[in-house]
């Protein structure tokens, strides 16, 4: 979706196969909803958890600029949740979630400079 | 001037055709000051905003939601020519609003998951591509007579 709606996303993926349902999207994402999974269990440390994947962010990926991509990506993120939870994504848990993936966000972009 | 093809203008009007506009600009605004509590800076006139609830259930709240997705439905009316619609409108959020134009940003992505929860699978990735870009094109308008 995140490639559909904000094709300037795909420019950090020259390498892969972007076509629908691609295995390489497929098993990214999985990888990313992963690491996500990651985040939540250790929600109350967030820094030591994800520090490795903000080495990565920071020194390999550079995604740029850093918290309005990663935004990018929280929005389609949370439309799939909502298109999966359709009335019980209340208000309530939007917050929440929107709230957790900014501090996602802010941590992957912590060492960026 | 912005440019919709065939399909993209069907995406958005099939989808608002079906969008209660009332509960849907209700919606979107409570969540807006649900989820960025600073937005509520903008509404202090509007009385009880302590809590989700209060905010969902606060009357100023729906209408002014429902006045919001009205003007969204004008743009809707008038896709080849968004920056006329909302000329006006600019010049009133910034010279007596004094609204910063990174909060149209936050409601139009709001909308966008609004829709989703109300629309759920008919919210394609083709559909949430086209809203996607319909709000930003919204948020440019509104922040174009700023000065």
């Amino acid at each position: 979706r995140m490639f559909c709606a904000h094709p300037q996303t795909k420019t950090y993926f020259p390498h892969f196969d972007l076509s629908k349902g691609s295995d390489q999207i497929r098993g990214h994402g999985k990888k990313v909803a992963g690491a996500l999974g990651t985040a939540v269990k250790n929600i109350d440390n967030l820094s030591q958890a994800l520090s490795e994947l903000s080495n990565l962010h920071a020194y390999n990926l550079r995604v740029d600029p850093p918290h309005f991509a990663l935004q990018i990506l929280a929005q389609s993120l949370q439309v799939v949740l909502a298109v999966h939870m359709g009335k019980e994504y209340s208000p309530e848990v939007h917050a929440a979630v929107d709230k957790f993936l900014s501090a996602v966000a802010a941590v992957l972009s912590e060492k960026y400079r | 001037m912005v440019h919709w093809t065939a399909e993209e203008k069907q995406l958005i009007t099939s989808i608002w055709a079906k969008v209660n506009v009332e509960e849907c600009g209700a919606e979107a605004l409570a969540r807006l000051l649900i989820v960025y509590p600073w937005t509520q800076r903008f509404f202090s006139s509007f009385g009880n905003l302590s809590s989700p609830t209060a905010i969902i259930g606060n009357p100023k709240v729906r209408a002014h939601g429902k006045k919001v997705l009205t003007s969204f439905g004008e743009a809707i009316k008038n896709l080849d020519n968004i920056k006329a619609t909302y000329s006006k409108l600019s010049e009133l959020h910034c010279e007596k609003l004094h609204v910063d134009p990174e909060n149209f940003r936050l409601l139009g992505d709001i909308l966008i998951i609004v829709l989703a929860a109300h629309f759920t699978k008919d919210f394609s990735p083709a559909c949430q591509a086209v809203w996607q870009k319909l709000v930003t094109v919204v948020a440019h308008a509104l922040a174009r007579r700023y000065h």
